[in-house]
């Protein structure tokens, strides 16, 4: 050490002065708007605290919300959110992107551009159109669908249809990004591989499974996470077109976050189940990264 | 499933004759069909919003739709204007564009020291960015509620604001995008006598222009909709923004599709008139954020 210490001269010590300046106000929100509260939530969520008491409660919110059947039932309609949403956006999203990354590059921008526009709009001014497309009465839907002489249907007021009804609208906010990444990933696979196997008489589908697919590993891992992470976060679709309900169909975890601080006031039971969503996100992350990762890196 | 990917297949990699021209196949016809359905799925909601938006109440429910108003008013958007919809808009604009300016101002100077510097610790700071970045953000929002109650920033700019500039995105972009950068040119103006601050505003920042550019337009279309930090920060009808504000008008206008409409249209055609302009810039933040530097 000591002899290390030694070396170091004025001018490397005013470079890292310099680095720790640079970075400091970065570094500096960082810590007081994200790490911080991460800690903190984790420290709150063993109290029961609210606007009247701060009281330390141990486990108890945790083992409450684990007895909740409420929490059970957003525990199991934000994994089937998932477990929906992140296959067919990654499908849809390859599909497109296969259809037009061949395509002039005013169509490219185009197609990208329409399915861009869901996310990048408002996602309340989304929502709310939604909210009249599917309206029992007055929507859309139900007009085309009784022209095949389908009888109406109450979307978001139906327990079966509702969390679907949610899953739809969300789709289409979440293919935007995916597409993009995909049509640029595909730009990237050298055509001259494509074309060797179409001399070998490869089918398409071999193609596809032999040469397409396992070029796009690196983009689908990170497509599947942070397809995975928006949809645990949504949150206006559900609470705009159907506050959590009916009978708590379409309550997810998120949605339960906000009901239980910014409703009931629960900010301890709130950050609980916060923790076991960062939990359960940063489990499925990692698996994610372990299954698809092994040549990605930073 | 399958079938669906194998006719994207035949469309996007056509086989090509002798002549060079390219062979129709069953599977490209039914992927083209595919993506028109497709694209009119995506766009019918905007086609929606724009048309009622200037319908008049009686036939916005109409059944059968009214497809295109054949009689349309204004009512709806003096109507809308009866609300604090002028504040909301400078609200939204006001909050987005500080935002804006602070993140890529923030995370300009922290991705270049990242990416071209050494210094004890480096790497631990990068992974802490990183990790921070997979974790969700709506996570943290509840501790961050908390704590800025206790400074009193709730229902404030400060309180939107602020805290947004804590998120690593942006650095880690900065620092993806500043590894580019050929070290020569540091190096070379470090032997000119160059300061480490002058060097990064007329050396560095003018090579990081086009990562800061889309950088920008993220963090300003980010900030305008990130509905759950303004749901929860905002308390008055002065302080709302403009997504949050038609939110609100939900329940007042529960079966007034036209004002409804008339909001939406004015909460998104900022942010596509946004996108539109910069959409090569968009496209290149997004890809530079996923594709390893």
């Amino acid at each position: 050490m000591e002899t290390r210490v030694r070396k170091i001269n004025p001018n490397v010590l005013r470079d890292w002065f310099m680095s720790y300046l640079f970075l400091l106000p970065a570094f500096g929100f960082f810590l007081v708007f994200v790490a911080y509260p991460m800690l903190r939530g984790i420290y709150i969520s063993f109290f029961n605290y609210s606007l009247r008491k701060f009281e330390y409660v141990g486990l108890s919110n945790y083992i409450d919300l684990f007895h909740n059947e409420i929490f059970i039932k957003s525990l199991w309609n934000t994994s089937l959110l998932v477990i929906i949403t992140v296959p067919v956006v990654i499908v849809f999203s390859i599909f497109v992107a296969m259809s037009i990354y061949r395509k002039k590059e005013f169509a490219r921008s185009f197609f990208r551009g329409v399915f861009y526009l869901p996310a990048v709009s408002s996602v309340v001014s989304i929502t709310v159109v939604w909210g009249w497309i599917y309206h029992p009465n007055y929507g859309v839907l139900n007009y085309l669908t009784g022209l095949f002489g389908a009888e109406p249907i109450s979307w978001l007021g139906n327990e079966k249809t509702a969390l679907l009804s949610i899953i739809a609208v969300l789709i289409t906010t979440s293919v935007g990004q995916p597409i993009i990444l995909y049509v640029a990933s595909l730009g990237n696979i050298p055509t001259s591989y494509i074309e060797a196997a179409q001399i070998d008489r490869a089918s398409s589908w071999q193609i596809f499974r032999k040469i397409i697919w396992p070029m796009l590993m690196p983009t689908n891992l990170y497509i599947i996470v942070i397809t995975t992470i928006n949809t645990f976060q949504c949150f206006a679709i559900i609470q705009l077109l159907t506050s959590g309900g009916p009978y708590y169909s379409t309550s997810t975890v998120m949605y339960g976050v906000y009901e239980q601080a910014f409703k009931l006031g629960n900010f301890g039971m709130a950050s609980a189940m916060g923790v076991i969503l960062a939990v359960i996100i940063g489990i499925i992350s990692t698996i994610q990264f372990k299954y698809f990762g092994s040549d990605v890196e930073y | 499933m399958s079938s669906s990917i194998q006719a994207g297949m035949k469309a996007g990699i056509p086989r090509t004759k002798a002549s060079g021209k390219k062979q129709w196949s069953i599977g490209g016809i039914i992927s083209n069909v595919i993506l028109t359905l497709s694209t009119l799925f995506f766009i019918f909601p905007f086609y929606w919003i724009i048309t009622g938006a200037f319908k008049k109440q009686t036939t916005a429910t109409a059944i059968p739709p009214e497809w295109f108003p054949l009689h349309p008013t204004f009512q709806n958007w003096s109507d809308l204007f009866k609300n604090a919809v002028w504040r909301w808009t400078f609200n939204s604009f006001f909050i987005s564009f500080c935002e804006m300016a602070a993140v890529c101002l923030v995370a300009a100077l922290a991705g270049y020291v990242l990416a071209k510097k050494s210094f004890p610790g480096r790497k631990i700071i990068f992974t802490l960015f990183v990790a921070a970045m997979a974790l969700p953000k709506q996570v943290i929002l509840v501790p961050l509620f908390t704590m800025l109650a206790d400074f009193g920033w709730v229902n404030t700019y400060r309180g939107l604001i602020v805290p947004a500039i804590g998120w690593p995105f942006g650095v880690f972009l900065m620092k993806q995008f500043s590894q580019t950068i050929p070290t020569e040119v540091i190096e070379a103006s470090k032997i000119d006598g160059c300061s480490e601050v002058r060097m990064f505003s007329t050396i560095i920042l003018p090579l990081l222009t086009p990562a800061l550019g889309a950088l920008a337009i993220f963090t300003f279309i980010g900030s305008w909709n990130d509905y759950f930090s303004q749901l929860i920060m905002t308390r008055s009808t002065s302080m709302m923004t403009l997504p949050m504000g038609i939110a609100t008008l939900q329940g007042e206008y529960t079966t007034n599709y036209g004002v409804m409409m008339a909001g939406a249209a004015l909460a998104s055609v900022p942010m596509i008139a946004i996108f539109l302009a910069f959409q090569k810039a968009f496209t290149q933040g997004i890809t530079m954020g996923a594709v390893k530097g």
